[in-house]
């Protein structure tokens, strides 16, 4: 120690803290920063993996098709051949994954065919839509259209 | 004493760039690649989605799918994403009627008649997976990212709560989920899209309103329609980057 | 609950948008900052730019600051889904994200310059105290001076020195302070009502104009409860430094309301109608005519006009008394308000804020009422002004 630090201990001392506290930081930082945090960008890699993995509630109508082809090949003929199975069966992955575990449930016709085809200012003019008292005479939609291929009589 | 002092003050300094080098090989150690796991290659998509207006009808199929298939809560202020009515008379087109009752989830009570002079549509959203996104640029401790396939996602073990991106999206597409307290929104249902299937929305919309794109296909059917359509996206002027494209956008649509 | 948030919308909107994301406890987090950097400033007019008359007020000024700076953070915790992962701002900081910047920021000015500042200024007293106060109290304060006892007018030259130097880089390090505030919300493109680039220089000028007052009407306060004699060269001079302030706190929230009137681009029709409605209250009345056109009339007045020493010291506290409610206001009407339209530009909400909830009006005021506990307990232990019985001669309390 020398004339320059003389009278000056409590600024090195203070100064000494500091150092402490920013070393403190840096091994705070080293530690406890996850793993995988900055692999792929500023974000921890590993919130991938984890994002992808949750099982899936939807099938899927290529899972479908492997057991009820039959129904497939019919819907790809008509106008409905866009529609996924899901869309008015119901989310059925477990049913695809263990078919005896869960069956889909039936809806209510009427309800589940006005989901779309009820009539709307709103909807395409061009797109099929009915008045959902008059048409029909309340019978069930399938009565008269088959669903998988709504343009014939089931 | 100086002696000993200098000597300190150089291991110091050799252990403080040791360390330095030490755990920028240590990242890439220990993290490995996971996302490998199903055979997908991150760096051989760019997920984008094609919207067509004049094909919805307003079904809500979407808005329901999505909520089950992501466990979305069912309170009709949480939505990762919703149907919208548009109702624009012909000499008021920037005074749009608009309406998402619930969402759309529960479809859309007739409310307007065809012959009114005016037009209506549906506009699905969500969100848009923007390539240079405002909300990520905000995010303070790098919770939520864009994939290096181009899907904006949330750490939900990450997020602190700060809702500073909700501020920042101006798509209105994220929320607080109340289950967990940290942000939700879209994921684009990686955990699907990287399983080869496609988004849950798509999956369920009836009238291929709503189609999953890979920009980086070259077969993908995505080029066909930004090629053959008018496509715009939402909210040009912020230059987002958005990759949501729509055809048929009116010029009311907000 | 779901029907009190629907029915709180008016017209369209992003039906995410509905609830509000941000309460009151980020309204009082600009407020608090905003205050330190005020009060600061106010303690600089002596160090750097020598104006004596405020002498009187550096250390309570200072003291003040570390009070509400202490407090700051916690309407954030509090705010937090997950408060209890807050230290992942600063072991993974997003560059990009003015939150994240602003943690540093946060501490730089903690600890680099107000407490180290503190800590110079108070050393030799700190010296004293420890050598001749009892028990724990004077253990308290001989570990605060590091164990070292030196006061020889080499050691306080050296003090002087860097507290120089500190005070110096001080008023840009709170200008990045509450400035960091304003850029955090002026920088958010999908919000018309936050995004201007005013917006920093805004909060700042609104942050010294509340600070200044605030150390007004608290150092006027104590003086009167301790039963002095109130110097009114001191007060006078922060009065005009008020005024001064003031003045260009207004112009510039004047000059962004005039441009966005004159442009009217698409955020403009829905702004306005928003504030001509929801808005008024706290925009309108409070804000501008009771939080701003009063105590500039009043502290003009002042300047015109020869008033008696009671007189001046009335409308000191009255003006500066609402110059706070003002500025409270200023932040609420930009981080309410900005939450109260939808990004559509066709809808509105409206703020349910809570009572004795985690973000409601009890928290709020609690926390309001923490740095004025905290600074009483400051004042204890590191009084602002002068003990006859200091050693330091000449120099103590009022010195630099």
């Amino acid at each position: 120690m020398g004339g320059v630090f003389e009278h000056k201990r409590h600024l090195i001392r203070m100064a000494g803290l500091f150092g402490l506290g920013g070393l403190a930081f840096v091994v705070l930082q080293l530690f406890m920063t996850p793993k995988s945090f900055g692999v792929y960008g500023h974000y921890r890699g590993d919130a991938l993996q984890e994002i992808s993995s949750r099982p899936p509630v939807f099938a899927g109508r290529a899972a479908c098709a492997e057991c009820h082809g039959d129904q497939a090949d019919k819907l790809k003929t008509g106008p409905h051949a866009r529609i996924g199975c899901e869309a008015c069966h119901g989310a059925l992955a477990r049913h695809a994954e263990k078919p005896e575990s869960v069956k889909p449930v039936k809806r209510e016709v009427r309800d589940l065919c006005l989901t779309c085809h009820l009539k709307n200012a709103a909807r395409p003019a061009k797109f099929p839509q009915v008045d959902g008292k008059e048409h029909g005479e309340g019978n069930p939609c399938n009565a008269c259209h088959a669903p998988h291929s709504p343009k014939e009589m089931p | 004493m100086s002696k000993s002092r200098r000597e300190l003050l150089l291991e110091g300094g050799k252990v403080l760039v040791m360390t330095a080098a030490a755990s920028a090989a240590f990242e890439d150690v220990m993290a490995g690649h996971p996302e490998k796991a199903h055979g997908y290659e991150m760096g051989d998509h760019w997920w984008a989605m094609a919207i067509d207006v004049e094909k919805c009808v307003g079904c809500g199929n979407c808005v329901r799918a999505c909520k089950e298939e992501n466990g979305v809560s069912r309170q009709p202020y949480y939505f990762r994403t919703w149907v919208e009515r548009y109702h624009v008379r012909g000499d008021q087109p920037e005074h749009p009627e608009v309406d998402s009752p619930n969402g759309g989830y529960d479809g859309f009570p007739e409310k307007f008649r065809v012959d009114d002079g005016g037009k209506s549509f549906f506009v699905p959203k969500l969100c848009n997976h923007c390539a240079h996104s405002p909300c990520t640029q905000v995010c303070p401790v790098g919770a939520t990212f864009e994939s290096p396939d181009g899907v904006v996602l949330v750490d939900k073990t990450y997020c602190l709560g700060c809702r500073y991106c909700v501020q920042a999206c101006p798509y209105g597409c994220r929320f607080i989920d109340p289950a967990t307290n940290t942000v939700d929104k879209c994921t684009l249902c990686y955990h699907r899209i990287t399983k080869g299937l496609t988004t849950a929305c798509v999956e369920s919309c009836p009238t291929g309103a709503r189609e999953l794109g890979d920009l980086k296909d070259p077969s993908d059917p995505i080029h066909e329609f930004l090629r053959t359509h008018k496509t715009q996206v939402l909210k040009p002027q912020m230059a987002t980057g958005s990759k949501l494209f729509y055809n048929g956008l009116d010029g009311s649509v907000r | 609950m779901e029907e009190q948030v629907l029915a709180a919308v008016q017209g369209f909107m992003y039906p995410n948008e509905m609830e509000l994301q941000w309460s009151v406890l980020i309204v009082l987090y600009p407020f608090l900052t905003g205050l330190v950097a005020g009060a600061f400033i106010l303690a600089s007019l002596v160090k750097v730019f020598k104006v004596e008359e405020v002498k009187p007020t550096y250390r309570l000024a200072l003291l003040t600051a570390l009070s509400f700076l202490l407090v700051a953070p916690l309407p954030l915790q509090l705010h937090l889904g997950h408060p209890e992962r807050s230290l992942e701002m600063y072991l993974t900081p997003h560059t990009t994200s003015a939150m994240a910047m602003f943690g540093f920021v946060y501490l730089w000015y903690l600890m680099a310059v107000l407490v180290l500042e503190i800590w110079l200024d108070y050393r030799v007293e700190m010296v004293h105290l420890g050598k001749t106060r009892p028990g724990l109290l004077g253990r308290v304060y001989r570990w605060m001076t590091l164990g070292v006892d030196d006061v020889s007018p080499e050691a306080r030259r050296a003090d002087a020195k860097v507290a120089q130097f500190l005070t110096i880089i001080g008023i840009p390090s709170a200008f990045l302070l509450h400035g960091y505030v304003g850029f955090l919300f002026g920088s958010v493109k999908a919000n018309p009502w936050w995004s201007t680039p005013l917006m920093p220089i805004v909060f700042l000028f609104s942050a010294i104009v509340s600070g200044i007052a605030l150390v007004l009407v608290m150092y006027m306060t104590i003086t009167f409860v301790q039963g002095k004699e109130i110097p009114m060269p001191c007060v006078d001079t922060i009065g005009r430094y008020l005024l001064y302030a003031f003045l260009i706190d207004f112009s510039l929230e004047m000059l962004d309301l005039l441009h966005r009137v004159y442009e009217a681009d698409e955020s403009f029709k829905s702004l306005d109608f928003m504030v001509k409605t929801r808005l008024y209250t706290s925009q309108v009345l409070v804000q501008i005519v009771l939080g701003t056109l009063v105590p500039i009339g009043l502290l003009a007045l002042v300047q015109m006009v020869k008033l008696t020493e009671g007189a001046r010291k009335g409308i000191y506290v009255v003006a500066a008394s609402l110059t706070l409610i003002g500025i409270f206001a200023m932040r609420w009407n930009v981080v309410i308000g900005g939450q109260l339209f939808s990004k559509s530009f066709l809808g509105y909400t409206s703020y349910k804020m809570g009572f004795a909830t985690r973000e409601g009006l009890l928290p709020a005021i609690l926390l309001l009422l923490l740095p004025f506990g905290l600074l009483w307990g400051l004042v204890k232990l590191l009084p602002p002004w002068e003990e006859p019985e200091t050693e330091a001669s000449g120099s103590g309390e009022l010195a630099a």
